[in-house]
């Protein structure tokens, strides 16, 4: 049969089983969107290309399939690089397609001309320039593979307008075949014999738990090693919700901004054992004096993880499932003085529990004195998220921005399931909220979707309301809005002695409630701890349309526990209602 | 260390030497040699360059051609970096998708040969002791000017080095090196 570039495009995807796309037509593009009008894949329009980026993000995270975002050539596809690199960095399986000006034209600096494949490169796993529509079949195919399978990440298709309007056939394009890309599925056995030998005689184990468990939907083996070993568990801020906060031996997050126990447990652990995560500078701290007297058995899929930061004394490379799996099994067959032994642990345990007891995440809940100051306001923004906790289902997805809403929303929200947690974590790209929570929405239309988000991150890309409201795509927003670009303003005001430089935003202006009246949303502002509960309450019952939520803050809350940059995980900094306590 | 190739003048290239107080030769074993199997592709070269450059690591040199089988090509990448971070390219450079297979060769563990083409002075007076000189490496000599000759010389790239040394007193013009490509040892039974 023969059809057009465009049209063995559009057929591709959807071979792929694609179900939505996010875009936004151009010049380039104007060929590829004929085809969607008689396509079963559902297109939604965003009002910015970084929208459609984030939100395929977001649609990926929640339902674990690649996200789709279909850009026009230029500054459509340079709006998309900044989602690329997000991707990259949070490993989220991403297909962006690209416009190109005609082949014929690359190259002369052309309207809307960019060179996209150079530009991402460094931001994508693998990325193609389409030089003939006969190609499409196995480019696509190959895009996709690449996308999902090994450590899952971004990739770009550029798509020259000519090749769009070229005639083709289209055909199966069968396995691929890519002698250069082989990711690791097994693990070794006798790595994962040293592994178990490790994890059986550790006094003071912690499972040090990232997003590739995630992404290996490995939730289920972990939470078995767990019964088998009686390992206590951290889970990294891309890996909440891998192990649910309410089990006894999850400590919750690590890190800068971490739990005291969390943080702690990593530095006295005698055998650290990293599944899916990369020693990330956030987690380790000072890395020479991270875990000083821990063992470490470092799993990924990624061989280029490996001792990348820390050298492991034993390297597993392989998908997270299958070597957990091996790990269990490999454990649970063991007899005698082999034996795991979760009683063992009972000192190490009693020891963790004992610094939760000490170091719980606290916040000053009294309304300040004289609440009227400036940015002053008795509503604390920790509150706001144990009160959305409390008021919302128990598989409600969460969203985040990136800054000071960010972390409270991890350490005071309760995960208890996977892809219930879509966050930035790696990029740390601010305005990712509001996109995302649109494509996770899409993704998961049963589930509640809030995000709390910052008032600075909500300008950055609220526009996609805009979005959602037009395609009924009902997300819940809660502004945490303090009136200060907040975690900025925090460093400001521990290491710059308080010298306030360019972070100052403003509660009013703009008027949040009335921009998102105007994006076709309810808009609600909260001002006293009262009015929380029934605002949350309120926004729940609406499903027909958005929800904007501005809840002013006070200004003047900082993100506690933190680890200062560059410090020893030991000179945790925790609240100064327990500062006491470390003597 | 010792300065290698530096520009002197008009973009003429100085021949590399050892560091002072050093053997001939040793600053070269702190060189690794990369040779990467890779498909034969557009844009294949700038992805390996990319990890080197992100990282501020000079190429020393490279040399890319097509190998036996046509759907691949061989580069092989000279630099002078420390073992560990180098550890860290080579891994990442694994995870390229159009790179095949990665060697790291320690110079002592491979055969190395590298092609040289040098124009040098060569008046009367000198003509005949240039090309005595060639002739005693095994050096050709392939054109012939009216004080200049052009010589062709295929060895090790410590024979080049050497040979550079001999020519550079007559008068360097012009030098073109392939930069080196590199095979394993093969293995001998006693």
């Amino acid at each position: 049969m023969e059809l057009t570039g465009a049209q063995s495009l559009i057929k591709s995807l959807e071979q792929q089983g694609v179900e939505v796309m996010f875009g936004l037509p151009g010049g380039a593009t104007l060929p590829v969107y004929d085809p969607i009008i008689d396509s079963s894949i559902r297109h939604v329009l965003v009002r910015h290309e970084q929208g459609a980026g984030h939100a395929a993000e977001g649609y990926a995270q929640v339902t674990g399939r690649p996200g789709v975002a279909l850009v026009t050539s230029g500054p459509g596809a340079t709006n998309v690089v900044t989602p690329l690199a997000n991707a990259y960095m949070d490993s989220t399986p991403l297909v962006v397609v690209t416009g190109q000006v005609s082949r014929a034209a690359i190259g002369t600096d052309a309207f809307q001309e960019v060179d996209i494949t150079g530009i991402t490169a460094g931001v994508t796993k693998h990325n193609w320039l389409v030089t003939d529509a006969s190609d499409i079949p196995r480019v696509v195919a190959e895009a996709f593979h690449i996308a999902t399978t090994g450590r899952p990440g971004p990739v770009l298709v550029d798509f020259p307008k000519d090749v769009a309007n070229q005639r083709t056939t289209w055909s199966d394009p069968g396995p691929v075949d890519l002698p250069g890309y082989s990711p690791p599925v097994d693990p070794d056995p006798q790595a994962i014999a040293a592994a178990a030998d490790l994890l059986v005689r550790a006094e003071r184990p912690v499972l040090y738990v990232g997003g590739g468990v995630v992404k290996a939907s490995a939730s289920a083996a972990l939470a078995a090693l767990v019964e088998v070993t009686g390992a206590p568990v951290v889970t990294t801020l891309m890996a909440r919700g891998a192990f649910p906060d309410s089990h006894p031996l999850c400590l919750g997050m690590p890190g800068m901004h971490g739990n005291y126990t969390a943080v702690t447990a990593m530095q006295r652990a005698d055998v650290l054992v990293a599944l899916g995560s990369r020693f990330d500078d956030r987690v380790t701290g000072k890395v020479d004096a991270f875990a000083p007297g821990a063992k470490v058995v470092h799993v990924d899929v990624d061989r280029a993880e490996i001792g990348k930061v820390r050298r492991p004394d034993v390297a597993v490379v392989a998908d997270c499932r299958a070597a957990i799996e091996a790990l269990v099994a490999a454990i649970a067959s063991r007899s005698g003085d082999d034996a795991a032994d979760p009683s063992r642990l009972a000192p190490w345990v009693a020891q963790l529990d004992e610094w939760r007891a000490r170091f719980p995440l606290v916040y000053d809940a009294d309304a300040p004195s004289g609440a009227s100051g400036a940015g002053r306001s008795a509503v604390k923004p920790q509150f706001v998220i144990e009160q959305l906790r409390a008021a919302t289902p128990a598989d409600t997805i969460l969203v985040s921005g990136v800054g000071q809403h960010q972390m409270w929303a991890s350490q005071h929200w309760t995960f208890d399931q996977p892809r219930t947690w879509v966050n930035s974590g790696g990029l740390g790209t601010m305005g990712f909220a509001v996109p995302a929570a649109i494509g996770a929405k899409v993704g998961r239309p049963d589930r509640t979707v809030w995000a709390v988000d910052g008032d600075g991150c909500f300008q950055m890309t609220a526009q996609e309301l805009v979005t959602a409201s037009a395609e009924q795509i009902p997300v819940k927003i809660a502004i945490l809005n303090n009136a200060y670009l907040g975690m900025v303003r925090q460093w400001q005001h521990m290491f710059y002695e308080e010298r306030y430089s360019e972070v100052y935003l403003s509660p009013d202006l703009p008027d949040y409630v009335l921009w998102a009246e105007s994006m076709g949303c309810v808009g609600l502002r909260v001002h006293s701890p009262e009015e929380v509960l029934p605002a949350i309450e309120k926004a729940n019952e609406i499903d027909d349309r958005p929800v904007v939520v501005d809840f002013r803050t006070d200004s003047m809350e900082q993100v506690y526990p933190m680890v200062p940059s560059g410090a020893s995980n030991d000179d945790i900094v925790v609240h100064p209602s327990q500062q006491g306590e470390l003597r | 260390m010792s300065a290698r190739r530096e520009p002197v003048g008009t973009g003429r290239v100085v021949p590399m030497r050892a560091a002072a107080g050093e053997p001939h030769g040793a600053a070269r074993l702190r060189h690794h040699v990369v040779t990467l199997l890779v498909e034969n592709k557009a844009g294949v070269l700038v992805r390996v360059a990319g990890l080197f450059a992100r990282r501020g690591f000079n190429i020393f040199s490279l040399a890319v051609a097509p190998t036996h089988d046509p759907r691949f090509s061989r580069i092989s990448i000279v630099v002078d970096v420390e073992s560990a971070p180098l550890e860290q390219v080579v891994d990442q450079l694994d995870k390229l998708v159009n790179v095949v297979e990665i060697t790291e060769l320690h110079p002592l563990e491979a055969r190395e040969a590298e092609l040289l083409l040098l124009t040098v002075s060569a008046d009367a007076v000198s003509r005949s002791q240039v090309i005595q000189l060639a002739e005693v490496f095994g050096a050709r000599v392939v054109d012939v000017g009216t004080d200049a000759l052009t010589v062709r010389f295929a060895s090790s790239p410590e024979e080049i080095d050497d040979f550079e040394e001999v020519m550079r007193p007559y008068g360097i013009r012009e030098l073109q090196r392939t930069g080196r490509i590199a095979l394993p040892k093969l293995v001998r039974e006693d």
